[in-house]
């Protein structure tokens, strides 16, 4: 750890993408499973993720980066799915 | 050479931030402050200032947009009074926590309830805690001097702070008084170009501002913020002196005023430390050593000088224009912890305090008098009464 001594004064992070240091999927008690049959590749969970941990690859949706998923959601919320059924669901973490 | 002019404090602050001529200046009017950032306005709208004016909502706002702006990169002015200023609260301390040269004129004027707007020092003394950098200042001179100088002090690259500039709503800041103005160029000379800090507009060089620093870091940021503020008393120092040869006004971190050679003195701030000149000097005539010092550089208070000018002396009232009720005077606070500390030699002074003025009451060479009067009677051994107490007030 730093010491006092080493610190850049008012706390600026002098350095980009830092963050990606700090995983934050232990704060997770809901998981959103990805229901593949259900998904028509709208990427509205990748535009509202916080977290971005939502992993596409070539323009397509291909599952979460658990990682950094903190299990907020929103994700599952804003699925539109397939005829009414969520490509998207939260299963609690336990289970 | 200077010009001598006769204006208002109000008048001479926004004088002062004109020639600064700032990046940003973010507002929100209130009483009596708002005669400064009004006259900033019109120099904004005739175009004497490359300024970006920001109209805020409030003044949470207001701070909140100087803080942006600065983090981003600018050199950042804003104005405010008493309930202004305690809505800033929070942001006070996220400008000093992190490391923004925001200048701020405070007119100091009383805090509701009940509803005043005149003069007294609540609203600074309040602020004693928020990480700012203070100067206080006697009159529209001081004001305007400190102002000039603010600048300098706050953007210095050892220390960048934010920092205010009180000065006595209504007695100085809307009270016409002969001063002299520095010439534009030659205050831009002294002021010099904003030096910019890890600016947060520059794509070449990306960062965060603001992160969450929980147990394993806060208190070691907490301890750099206090090593910091421990260099602001050294560039205040070099400020005054380079700005003393410009101006011809020398500056310190308090006025010592016939304090030398002195048995009882006042220590008071602000306004009321001229009218209490005039009575020192009315006392000396009659043979009692009076004497006065002026504190200018509040936050950081410097115990180690002060504590030194005052050990001599037999008697010292701190007089204060605020109140923190259920304890002391702020300014005694600051006083008795000096005098603590000092080095007396085995005898150290008796100290009183008397709380004056609140909400504008006036303050006048007879509350003066009478109060050395009592210092005089304490130095020769008669005993101290209650140690803190209004006075004007109608008992």
């Amino acid at each position: 750890m730093k010491k006092w001594t080493e610190l850049v004064p008012g706390a600026v992070v002098l350095e980009a993408g830092s963050s990606a240091r700090f995983k934050t999927g232990s704060w997770r008690t809901f998981r959103p499973v990805w229901l593949q049959e259900n998904c028509i590749q709208c990427l509205m969970c990748w535009l509202y993720c916080p977290d971005m941990a939502v992993k596409v690859v070539d323009g397509k949706m291909t599952g979460f980066d658990y990682d950094y998923c903190k299990g907020c959601g929103v994700c599952a919320k804003e699925c539109p799915g397939k005829q009414g059924k969520k490509a998207i669901v939260m299963e609690p973490e336990g289970k | 050479m200077g010009k001598v002019v006769a204006v208002t404090g109000n008048e001479a602050v926004a004088n002062a931030l004109r020639q600064a001529d700032p990046d940003v200046c973010s507002l929100y009017p209130i009483t009596p402050q708002t005669d400064i950032v009004q006259r900033f306005s019109s120099f904004v709208a005739n175009g004497q200032v490359q300024t970006e004016l920001l109209n805020a909502e409030s003044e949470h706002s207001a701070m909140s947009a100087a803080i942006g702006a600065a983090a981003g990169g600018g050199r950042v002015i804003t104005a405010t009074s008493s309930q202004g200023l305690a809505l800033m609260w929070e942001m006070l301390h996220i400008a000093s926590g992190m490391n923004l040269p925001i200048i701020m004129p405070l007119v100091n004027r009383a805090l509701s309830a009940p509803l005043n707007i005149h003069g007294d020092h609540s609203d600074g003394m309040g602020a004693r805690d928020t990480g700012w950098i203070q100067l206080w200042s006697e009159n529209a001179q001081e004001a305007y001097d400190n102002t000039i100088m603010s600048f300098r002090i706050g953007e210095h690259t050892d220390i960048r702070l934010p920092i205010m500039v009180c000065m006595d709503g209504f007695i100085v800041s809307h009270s016409i008084a002969r001063m002299e103005y520095l010439e534009d160029d030659e205050v831009k000379k002294f002021i010099g170009p904003y030096q910019k800090v890890n600016p947060l507009l520059d794509l070449e060089h990306p960062k965060s501002f603001g992160p969450l620093i929980l147990t394993d870091l806060y208190h070691e940021y907490k301890r750099l913020q206090h090593e910091i503020m421990g260099r602001v008393k050294n560039v205040v120092l070099q400020v005054s002196d380079e700005f003393g040869k410009l101006s011809g006004r020398k500056y310190g971190l308090f006025e010592s005023y016939r304090l030398e050679d002195a048995e009882i003195a006042l220590v008071i701030l602000n306004s009321a430390a001229g009218t209490s000149k005039d009575v020192v000097d009315e006392l000396r005539d009659k043979g009692i050593k009076a004497g006065l010092l002026k504190p200018r550089l509040f936050r950081p208070f410097p115990y180690v000088e002060v504590g030194q000018a005052l050990k001599h002396l037999k008697a010292v009232c701190v007089m204060d224009r605020a109140d923190s009720f259920g304890g002391y005077g702020p300014m005694f606070m600051e006083i008795s912890s000096a005098m603590y500390q000092a080095d007396g030699e085995g005898r150290k002074p008796k100290l009183i305090n008397k709380i004056y003025g609140l909400g504008g009451r006036d303050y006048m060479p007879h509350d003066a008098r009478k109060v050395l009067l009592e210092l005089n009677e304490i130095a020769k051994g008669a005993p101290v009464g209650a140690v803190k107490e209004y006075i004007g007030v109608r008992e």
